[in-house]
């Protein structure tokens, strides 16, 4: 196998439409074995490396719900082909909260002021402003609004999303 | 091997030769959508990702030349948008921060949706299009050569998209794009305009409502008519538009589909047009640096 090409043996046969490849999440490797060639990167996390915190509703790019870090920039895990994230440092929302299993700060202010809800939107919206506090901490409330622009949530009406946002950045820049 | 990540441009070509059914995939926003729906079932994949000569923009004298592989939140960046500032307004109004991540130029192009939203500013700037399937065999085609219909371009299998080609800085730039709501959304109609005040000359180009992007002709003359290019005024009020939208509608073929209905996208197309022209006019567009 040569470097950056993905190996596509099975039992030493080649499959055509079957692909082998490792993928680096949150940090860790994992080898993912005879998959479907079209699989998604959320498909792969979900159903094959039990990483559940991305949502899978839309399938197309619309909902925001499977957003991930790809080498640090934010994307919908499903529209990213998985066998070509190989090698590329994926960050899911479990690669976001401590180790101890605690919360980050954003995630008690978003259980604190009433944003989450029935909860299928929170994931791809923690990993999406996760991203734009780490960017722009001081963002307004317009920055704040364009970048969730991609994430769909049914229940909040998005009030409670902002403020929970605004309760981070007050607390994080006392 | 059904999924390639080449990292070079030589790479790439290497693995389309010894595989030319193999499906190219850039960003994915297209592709993936198409094989999550079932409607594309690649038998071997060539990502192009990773293949460095198709990734981001330089000047070659006055012209850029832009990497098939610039993403969309690439062209928002300062460096790229004064160069050619109605590329970055077009891609602020693509999708959302993900898809803008993710989507290019190359993509975009490959796609030949009617709705493509980098088609207009490209077709006022009159683009060339590089494409080529060996580092030899490279070939540079109009956008309207590259594109026929919708959906439908002139690429022959193993064919790359290597770069698009405008002129820096040329002029002040529009680009309005009429939807549904501010984000994620596929364009009802959208417009660009560019003004060339040195070689006195405007481009107005139309999205949306028609087979392909359209050029309106006649109504760039009208608006050249319009403009007293020594003043870089209008001749007469800003309301004596002679017959400037009137020709854009004109020039419009639109269809009634489930976003819209044709009468409505001609109306937003002149709309638009009118409204670009006078942004420039006045001073209000955006202009290269
Ligand atoms: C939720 C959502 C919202 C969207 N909103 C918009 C929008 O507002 N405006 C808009 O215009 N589009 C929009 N799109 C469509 C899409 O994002 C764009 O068309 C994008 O530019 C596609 O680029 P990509 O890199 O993702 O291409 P891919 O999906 O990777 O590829 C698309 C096609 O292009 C071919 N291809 C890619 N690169 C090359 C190349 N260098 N040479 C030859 N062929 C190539 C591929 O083989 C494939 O057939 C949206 C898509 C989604 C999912
Ligand atoms: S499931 Fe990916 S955006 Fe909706
Ligand atoms: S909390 Fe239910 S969709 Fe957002």
């Amino acid at each position: 196998m040569t470097e950056g090409t993905v190996d596509a043996v099975a039992g030493g046969v080649a499959m055509p439409e079957h692909v082998s490849y490792t993928l680096r999440v949150n940090g860790r490797e994992h080898r993912v074995s005879e998959a479907a060639l079209t699989e998604s990167l959320l498909y792969v996390l979900r159903e094959r490396l039990d990483l559940k915190g991305a949502k899978g509703a839309c399938e197309q790019g619309e909902c925001g719900s499977c957003s991930v870090l790809l080498d640090g920039l934010l994307e919908c895990s499903c529209t990213v082909l998985a066998a070509a994230a190989a090698g590329r440092e994926i960050t899911t929302v479990e690669g976001l909260t401590p180790e101890d299993g605690s919360l980050t700060d954003l995630q008690d202010a978003f259980v604190a002021e009433g944003a989450v809800q029935c909860g299928f939107c929170t994931p791809g919206l923690i990993v999406a402003l996760s991203d734009l506090l780490r960017r722009n901490p001081a963002a307004s409330e317009l920055e704040v609004r364009e970048a969730i622009s991609g994430n769909l949530c049914r229940c909040t009406g998005y009030g409670r999303i902002l403020a929970a946002v605004q309760a981070v950045q007050e607390a994080r820049s006392a | 091997m059904p999924v390639l990540l080449p990292a070079s441009l030589p790479e790439a070509f290497d693995a389309l030769a010894a595989d030319p059914a193999a499906q190219l995939l850039a960003g994915g926003t297209d592709f993936m959508v198409e094989a999550n729906a079932g409607h594309r079932r690649p038998g071997s994949v060539v990502s192009l990702t990773r293949v460095k000569e198709l990734r981001g923009f330089r000047l070659d004298g006055q012209s850029v030349v832009i990497g098939a592989g610039l993403t969309y939140t690439e062209m928002m960046e300062p460096g790229f948008a004064e160069l050619v500032p109605g590329l970055a307004q077009a891609a602020r109004t693509v999708g959302s921060p993900q898809i803008r991540n993710a989507g290019t130029i190359g993509g975009n192009l490959a796609t030949a949706s009617p709705a493509g939203d980098t088609l207009p500013i490209l077709a006022a700037l009159d683009a060339d299009v590089t494409v080529a399937s060996s580092p030899r065999e490279r070939r540079t085609v109009k956008l309207a050569e590259l594109i026929t219909g919708p959906k439908r371009h002139t690429l022959e299998p193993g064919e790359i998209i290597l770069d698009v080609r405008v002129p820096a800085r040329a002029g002040r730039q529009e680009f309005l794009k009429v939807g549904t709501r501010n984000a994620m959304v596929i364009a009802v109609a959208s417009v660009a305009v560019v003004v060339d005040f040195a070689g006195r000359s405007v481009r107005v180009a139309l999205g949306s409502v028609g087979p392909t992007v359209i050029r309106a002709h006649e109504a760039e003359h009208e608006a050249a008519r319009l403009i007293d290019w020594d003043s870089n005024r209008l001749v007469g009020s800003l309301d004596g538009w002679g017959d400037f939208d009137d020709l854009v509608r004109a020039a419009a073929r639109p269809i009634d589909d489930h976003r819209s209905t044709a009468a409505f996208r001609r109306h937003a197309a002149a709309i638009c047009a009118k409204r670009a022209l006078e942004r420039i006019v006045d001073g209000r567009g955006s202009e290269a640096a």
